[in-house]
């Protein structure tokens, strides 16, 4: 909470004028019961109309004081809360933006969408309720209780019990109804997820007949959650009663000490009146007290949790060369030295500018390296994960070649192509591109240079051509129109009534998977990249598809690097180098016709595809 | 004009019909909730009898010396007895309001859980699950708060009102009208501020859907934002709505929270107002303090019900419209199978016709019924000019017609969207046929109920669903009365054992949700598995193996040989690899058939079979 609080830092104003308004709003509530009692004792007592008239005229007063304090008061508590909630969406958002995939991986997208949402909704309405109450409640309940005092000491005692009483009653149920709260809710989301997963299993339920079983288990969970709630309801139906019967015990005591006293001449009507308005107001302060703490907890809990997701570091950074060795965390005290080198790196880049938009500079001979990548004994180990996904990889991409990469399922394809634009770091080894280590450049720059086409094909809401523009701002018609043409999507766009300016709702739910998985691989082709790699993204495309894909490729004039993942032997024939990867190794290197004379696991793959006819075929 | 005011009465007619399927559940607690009304009477009335005390006991304390303590005693007395009284009542109400509360939501949702095990496939497919989900769900928990909060407060509420009112009539007319025409005052401002800030929270939830929708979809497809460098950008857009959010949500803040000080200043005008005519018939001596000191306590109690209520109305709207929904999923109609015991059970997938020990019973069922039941089939099946439609005005499947003999592998290729998968939903019943008829062993399986129908298949599908629980339990969803032995072989046929072996918890690893801690590949391979257990006469495999790689693909292949010998078994493949062993390859277009035959006979053809096939191996 505390690091949360920086961002209410421009609304100090807001947060100090809210809350002090408030406390004069109640100030004025609290002068109320004394103008009451004077008009009883004086007016009625003294028999002076206009002396009824003249308190009658200050209580209106006061009552239009406090309005207007009122409003003040709320209007800053708004404005600090709905501007708190602004910044600090704004700053978890880009926060998110900045992390890696490792990062997103493992805190999950749904949980990112929740914080980002009902958190930070709910840390709003928690910032405007804690500046309006949390000061007023306790003023209002400690200030009646001083009042009491200067009317009456004696009389005033009973409030020095029944506060501390009323107080223990309220949050001890609120402590002990607390905790079976979130045990329902944790039912509640048992049986949600059962009704989620029979809705979303319907089909393998009904052929499997499992209907019955599956009521039968919904039914216990359901009674389940019916038993938890009557338990918890039954505590907490218990808060008003019992505070009622304990503020009235109050009212009792109260009358009968009032009766001694105004017996000795001590005290008067009008002021037992006010001390009975003192107390019905503190019972309902200590409530809204006790809600605005439960709103407030759950504010802290929303806070807790944006917070830890704002202290997930970038693991990615631009290291110096001598930092590299084996070592792949960028350790967290080196912010200082880290922004020396980004001033560093900006002059660099400047200089190279005109040069070659491309490769970055250091080395100095960015022309011919152009699209190499090279793996030096590259692994990668997944945070959390016992073994590396990938690991003792060695390989020298030269510009222009096609790289295929073939394995079964979980055997480190896509680990593997996703070490080249720095989605991970690698645990050991190094990864260059263009010569230069990918974590000594410029991590926008690189990805610039990188065209990938994942597995799965996601577009935006927006038009055909809006998505493929994600590839590069500055496309012309011509370039589209040839991105379109060699990822084989022309054919489908062009069906379309409104061509490029065809909508596509979001994730491109409005398009089939193929025509999804073609208009991403023309998004990366708009790019024109030096390294174009396809991490299993064919599989959603026939074969005829996939081979007029693949001949258009080797026609792209400006030579791209290919890499290209792929379950196919026949995606991947005609690369210049194939690895086999088993268990995250690379098991055979080679090309086509020498893996299936040498390697085992190639050959059992391309035979089982390919059958008797198709080495015919071929 | 007229038609809006025919909606107007269309909704509230509605609104009744859902107030009465609300009665219907309430009705099974129909002694509870008598007897909360009775204690809710009573601690209303005792709550209101306790000012007249607290005013009769100031009367009796006028001034020095002037205590009557006797009659205080009295007094006090009678107090404590109503306290407690409104104590018991009080807590009896609330406890007794929750538990028809939560057995009427327990109902409801076993209710329509119950219906959702009953409705065609063809409606769970037209609605999103996210869509029924909160159905039953949020709909329900708001219903329930709708339902307590109306329960508890909209009769105490009327209630207060009425007997505030009569109280103070009885005291004095003068005063009692001050407080009648002043009142109303604050709900007229509670009114229109909510209607003034109507607009301002659509404008807020509007900008906040639209930010939602963004975040939804660059947080969700990060890999993409950051793979094009589109993080600026993001941001951008990002902020264009937070600022606007910001503003709209600013005004919907402020000015909803107004409805509080300005409720509350129409209350102090109200008490100011009580004070000073009431202080004025105190100097005339037609109006004792005690009885004062009761009015201005009155005049708090009488406006908070009304504060309560308009609020509780809402909630109640909104209660009844959670409801109504609700209720539209429970109403809606339910698959027939003509049986009257759909959830009759015959024996599980047994093809081998031992463990048909309900034999006899279904001969009762056809006399009745005219239901016939398939046993210990061949595995025949006839598609006989069967013509069927998703959407009425885009048509599909037209008169398709296929034979398939006893044990027969069929394998059905074609490009996405041609009907394959179609097919396999006429085949399941999941859909009935539009025209036409399906045979299995001759019988046409409109005939027989779903269960034993489906009893008859063992069925894979594309999309890997598991339940919440260990693989064991996974698998045995095939066969619940297998052993765990039997399942660990199963395992062992579709290969699923080494990996099952290597999972911390072997078999009773518990499977994640969403199936986290297992790849697609070992997802299917346990769907699979758990047809390895229930051994169908018919196998349904569609795109069973899609996400399994080629070499695990090899050993299953060998397997499935295996276990579809003797089968009829319909194929569903994308990958040409799969299907080449079949019998029988249908070739599918745009909903017909349009090559059948073998491998070899079809790639002789020379048709579109070919071209898909040599697809494969075209380089240039």
């Amino acid at each position: 909470m505390k690091k949360l609080l920086i961002y209410l830092r421009d609304y100090k104003k807001e947060c100090i004028l809210g809350p002090l308004f408030k406390l004069l709003e109640s100030l004025f509530d609290l002068t109320v019961p004394l103008v009451t009692a004077a008009m009883i004792d004086r007016g009625i007592g003294g028999r002076d109309g206009g002396q009824i008239l003249r308190y009658g005229g200050l209580l209106i007063l006061l009552a239009i004081i406090g309005l207007a304090c009122s409003v003040v008061a709320q209007y800053y508590a708004a404005k600090a809360a709905v501007g708190f909630a602004a910044k600090l969406r704004h700053a978890l958002f880009s926060h998110i933006e900045s992390l890696s995939f490792g990062d997103i991986d493992q805190i999950g997208t749904s949980t990112l969408i929740t914080r980002m949402t009902s958190d930070i909704n709910q840390m709003q309405s928690g910032v405007n309720m804690a500046l309006r109450l949390f000061l007023r409640s306790p003023f209002i309940v400690f200030g009646a209780m001083i009042m009491a005092f200067f009317i009456d000491v004696k009389a005033a005692l009973i409030f020095t019990v029944a506060i501390p009483g009323l107080a223990l009653v309220v949050f001890g149920i609120m402590g002990i109804s607390m905790p079976l709260y979130r045990k329902t809710q944790g039912l509640l989301d048992q049986v949600l997820s059962t009704t989620r997963e029979n809705l979303t299993g319907v089909r393998v339920i009904r052929a499997f007949h499992r209907e019955r079983e599956e009521e039968q288990e919904y039914r216990e969970e359901n009674n389940m959650l019916a038993r938890a709630q009557l338990f918890v309801g039954r505590i907490s139906a218990l808060t008003n009663p019992v505070t009622y019967v304990m503020v009235n015990g109050a009212l009792v005591a109260l009358l009968w000490t009032s009766g001694l006293r105004i017996q000795v001449g001590s005290l008067t009507q009008g002021q037992t009146i006010a001390l009975i308005n003192y107390l019905s107001q503190i019972l309902v302060e200590l409530i809204k007290l006790a809600n605005t703490i439960v709103l407030t907890n759950k504010s802290l809990a929303c806070a807790g949790r944006i917070q830890g997701i704002l202290e997930v570091n970038p693991a990615f950074s631009i290291q110096m060369p001598g930092e590299l060795g084996g070592m792949s965390d960028c350790a967290d005290g080196n912010f200082e030295r880290k922004g020396k080198e980004d001033l560093e790196e900006k002059e660099i880049s400047l200089q190279d500018e005109e040069e070659h938009s491309g490769g970055k500079g250091s080395i100095g001979e960015a022309g011919n390296l152009r699209g190499q990548a090279i793996f030096e004994d590259a692994a990668l180990c997944y945070a959390g994960a016992k073994e590396p996904s990938v690991e003792g990889v060695r390989l020298v991409a030269e510009p222009g070649q096609t790289i295929g990469i073939i394995g079964g399922t979980g055997s480190g394809k896509s680990s593997l192509v996703h070490l080249i634009p720095r989605f991970y770091d690698v645990s050991q080894g190094r990864v260059l591109v263009d010569g230069v280590d990918v974590r000594q450049q410029d991590l926008h720059a690189l990805r610039q240079k990188i065209g990938i086409v994942m597995q799965k094909a996601v577009l935006f809401r927006g038009t055909i051509r809006e998505n493929l523009l994600w590839g590069n701002e500055d496309a012309t018609e011509e370039d589209l129109r040839e991105a379109l043409e060699i990822s084989q999507s022309m054919e489908f766009v062009e069906k379309k009534e409104k061509g490029m300016e065809s909508h596509v709702a979001q994730g491109g739910r409005n398009l089939s998977g193929g025509q999804r998985q073609r208009l991403t691989i023309a998004r990366a082709l708009v790019r024109k990249p030096e390294i174009l790699i396809f991490d299993d993204s064919t599989s959603a495309l026939d074969y005829a598809t996939d081979a007029k894909l693949r001949a258009g490729l080797r026609k792209l004039d400006y030579h791209p690097t290919i890499f290209m993942v792929s379950q196919r032997t026949s995606s991947i024939r005609h690369a210049d180098q194939i690895l086999v990867l088993e268990d995250g190794k690379v098991i055979a290197m080679g090309r086509h016709e020498e893996l299936v004379e040498k390697c085992q696991v190639y050959r059992e793959i391309h035979e089982f595809q390919f059958q008797k006819e198709g080495k015919e075929g071929a | 004009m007229s038609d809006w005011k025919m909606e107007r009465r269309e909704k509230r007619m509605s609104q009744w019909d859902t107030i009465k399927k609300v009665c219907r559940y309430i009705k099974h607690y129909m002694f509870l909730a008598v007897l909360s009304l009775l204690c809710a009477f009573v601690s209303v009335v005792t709550t209101l009898y306790l000012p007249l005390l607290t005013g009769d006991a100031v009367d009796v304390m006028i001034d020095r010396g002037r205590v009557n303590f006797a009659d205080l005693k009295d007094i006090l007395l009678q107090m404590g007895i109503m306290i407690a009284v409104t104590g018991i009542s009080g807590w009896l109400m609330n406890v007794i309001n929750n538990r028809i509360t939560f057995l009427v939501v327990r109902d409801i949702r076993k209710d329509a859980f119950h219906k959702i095990q009953k409705l065609p496939i063809k409606y769970l497919d037209a609605h999103p699950v996210g869509d029924v989900v909160s159905r039953m769900i949020a709909d329900v928990d708001q219903f329930a708060d709708g339902l307590l909060m109306g329960f508890t407060q909209a009769f105490t509420g009327v209630l207060t009102i009425l007997l505030t009112l009569a109280f103070m009539f009885r005291k004095n007319v003068w005063i009692t009208l001050v407080v009648v025409f002043v009142t109303p005052l604050s709900l007229f401002v509670a009114a229109f501020i909510a209607k003034k800030t109507h607009s301002m929270f659509q404008k807020q939830s509007e900008t906040r859907g639209q930010q939602t929708d963004l975040i939804d979809e660059m947080v969700g497809s990060q890999q993409v934002v950051q793979a094009y460098g589109y993080e600026d950008k993001a941001l951008k857009r990002f902020d264009d709505i937070n600022e606007r959010l910001e503003k709209y949500s600013l005004r919907a803040t402020f000015f909803s929270s107004l409805t509080n000080p300005c409720t509350r200043f129409v209350n102090n005008l109200v008490y100011a107002g009580v004070g000073i005519t009431g202080a004025l018939f105190a100097i005339q001596g037609r109006l004792s303090v005690g009885d004062l000191s009761c009015f201005l306590s009155y005049a708090n109690q009488y406006t908070k019900p009304f504060n309560e209520l308009s609020s509780v109305i809402t909630e109640l709207q909104n209660a009844l419209a959670c409801a109504g929904r609700v209720f539209e999923l429970i109403e809606e109609e339910e698959e027939v199978d003509a049986e009257g015991a759909s959830f009759a059970r015959g024996s599980l997938c047994d093809s081998d016709g031992a463990g048909f020990g309900e034999g006899e019973v279904p001969s009762k069922g056809e006399a009745s019924c005219k239901m016939r039941r398939l046993e210990d089939i061949q595995g025949s099946v006839r598609i006989q000019d069967v013509d069927f439609s998703y959407v009425a005005e885009k048509p599909l499947i037209q008169g398709l017609n296929l034979q398939v003999r006893p044990g027969q592998r069929v394998a059905i290729v074609g490009p996405t969207g041609c009907g394959k998968t179609t097919i396999i939903n006429l085949l399941m019943r999941f859909y009935d046929v539009n025209r036409g008829a399906i045979y299995i062993d001759g019988t046409d399986i409109r005939k027989v109920s779903r269960e034993n129908l489906r009893s008859q298949y063992g069925m894979v599908l594309q999309e890997t669903w598991l339940k919440d629980g260990t693989i064991l339990e996974n698998i045995l969803f095939g066969r619940e009365d297998a052993t765990r032995e039997d399942a660990i072989q199963a395992a062992k046929l579709s290969h699923a054992h080494s990996f099952i072996k290597r999972m911390p918890d072997g078999y009773d690893t518990v499977v994640q949700e969403n199936g986290e801690n297992l790849s697609a590949g070992q997802r299917q391979l346990l769907c699979i598995a758990r047809v390895f257990l229930c051994r169908p006469s018919i196998l349904i495999l569609d795109e069973a193996t899609s996400s399994i790689d080629t070499r695990t693909e090899m050993k299953i292949q060998s397997a499935f040989q295996k276990l579809m010998e003797g089968r009829t078994s319909f194929i569903v493949a994308h990958r040409l690899s799969t299907i080449q062993n079949a019998d029988v390859i249908l070739v599918m277009k745009d909903g017909q058939i349009i090559e059948q035959g073998d491998h070899q006979e079809l790639l002789a053809n020379g048709g579109f079979y070919r071209e898909l096939y040599m697809s494969q191996f075209v380089s240039e």
